[in-house]
């Protein structure tokens, strides 16, 4: 752990494609939030906002696989920055339910999203192409076929308990292995 | 010579009957060896690998292979625990398994049997092989994008149900079910209450309408692992020492061939 003695760990969250349900299931650990709070220091995440790391973390903890380039950015920006990083739920250790997508060629999920779709309205007939925009990738990835994952909490989300759970073992130094009931993929 | 056959099961004495598989012998004495294909009642068939146990040192699947007087057989070890992980962990890079919406979380035997080894994601890269989804039938649904490949409805259908509606078509990574060629299942003889329904273990095979009817706590696999009861229900080992005969359970009319 990269924390100096006397100040508390840091830890990251961020969510790539995904829904916010892993994030709204850490939130539901209830009171044990204000424990969470005094174990350590959330540098970067949604909950505070941060835009980019000032500090490296000693954990992070990632929703959502990559569906486009700048979940990659993130991810590999998590990696650079975080001790061990953790892939939380089912999009980050499989893919999940954008990894859908995974069977049908881009183009076409995007001339059915755009273009041909039975409640598409676009006069311009473009697809989005701004340069703001982040670009798709051809398929969703877990995040372990992006950069090196340390351990996976499954589930959809994962129960509040497992993650309070795997954080808990993470800040002890141990492995976070999730007992029987704990370990879903739904 | 004796009709009856003694081996070493990681420790204990289990007797069989000559030409009776280690699978049979193991479930009759209350040893759980984990499997995916096979089903006690169906022909053995020896695609999934996860049955695997080292015979002598040799690996072969317990399913298929027969128990030989005085062999010694490893089963539940770390090592054979990390190849049936690697498989079951290849069977979900192979094919479509999104849990999260699937109709048979909870019941699956795949998922229970990932659980069951602990792997909380594949190592493998996913395949996400195109396959198709037959809804045709008023009753059933057919994903193949959830099939596992086991022959268990090809079994079940041809031996239980007396029908033969499902067979394999193509070959290797083609390889897939299928009703006769150019059928699809609302044209087949398959009917709701066909026992090859039930014989799936993934939710390849689906009856409509049936599904998320048991709620999340209360599914077969919810909170005691796949294999749990299998000793409880027949006579656990637990307890057993080593060199303990564990008794094959009665089985009338099973002769020695």
């Amino acid at each position: 752990m990269s924390t100096e003695a006397g100040t508390r760990p840091r830890i990251a969250t961020v969510s790539l494609a995904g829904c916010f349900g892993c994030h709204m299931s850490l939130l539901d650990i209830d009171e044990r939030i204000l424990e969470l709070a005094e174990l350590v220091e959330i540098h970067k995440s949604p909950i505070v906002d941060r835009k980019t790391f000032a500090a490296r973390c000693a954990v992070g903890l990632i929703e959502g696989g990559c569906c486009n380039a700048e979940n990659v950015e993130t991810l590999r920006a998590f990696r650079d920055h975080c001790d061990v990083l953790v892939s939380v739920g089912d999009c980050a250790t499989m893919g999940g339910i954008p990894a859908l997508r995974n069977r049908v060629p881009l183009k076409e999920c995007l001339d059915e999203a755009y273009l041909s779709g039975p409640s598409t309205v676009n006069p311009t007939g473009r697809i989005p192409d701004d340069p703001e925009l982040p670009l798709l990738l051809d398929r969703v990835y877990p995040c372990h076929e992006v950069v090196p994952i340390d351990y996976h909490v499954p589930g959809c989300p994962p129960p509040a308990d497992a993650l309070w759970a795997a954080v808990q073992a993470l800040l002890s130094g141990e492995d976070p292995v999730l007992p029987y009931a704990l370990l879903k993929y739904d | 010579m004796s009709d009856r056959v003694t081996f070493m099961l990681d420790g204990h004495r289990i007797e069989a009957y000559r030409s009776q598989t280690i699978m049979d012998a193991a479930i009759e004495a209350g040893v759980y060896i984990p499997r995916l294909c096979h089903v006690p009642g169906l022909d053995p068939w020896g695609s999934c690998r996860v049955c695997t146990v080292k015979v002598n040192g040799r690996p072969c699947a317990a399913c298929i292979q027969p128990a030989m007087d005085g062999a010694t057989v490893e089963n539940d070890t770390d090592e054979l625990n990390a190849w049936r992980r690697e498989l079951v962990e290849m069977l979900f890079v192979g094919g479509n398994h999104f849990c999260m919406s699937c109709e048979k979380s909870g019941n699956c035997e795949l998922q229970a049997m990932a659980y069951r080894l602990g792997v909380t994601a594949p190592t493998h890269p996913y395949l996400a092989p195109e396959r198709d989804v037959d809804a045709s039938h008023p009753d059933i649904m057919l994903d193949h994008n959830r099939c596992i490949l086991c022959a268990r409805c090809v079994r079940t259908s041809r031996d239980l149900d007396g029908k033969q509606v499902f067979g394999f078509v193509y070959r290797g990574a083609e390889r897939r079910i299928a009703v006769d060629p150019g059928v699809r299942l609302k044209d087949s003889e398959a009917d709701v209450t066909d026992r090859a329904l039930d014989a799936c273990p993934v939710g390849a095979l689906l009856r409509k309408r049936q599904g998320f009817q048991v709620p999340v706590g209360g599914r077969a696999y919810d909170h005691e692992p796949i294999g749990a009861t299998d000793g409880e229900a027949e006579g656990a080992p637990d307890g057993a020492s080593d060199g303990e005969s564990l008794e094959p359970a009665a089985s009338a009319g099973r002769e020695a061939s």
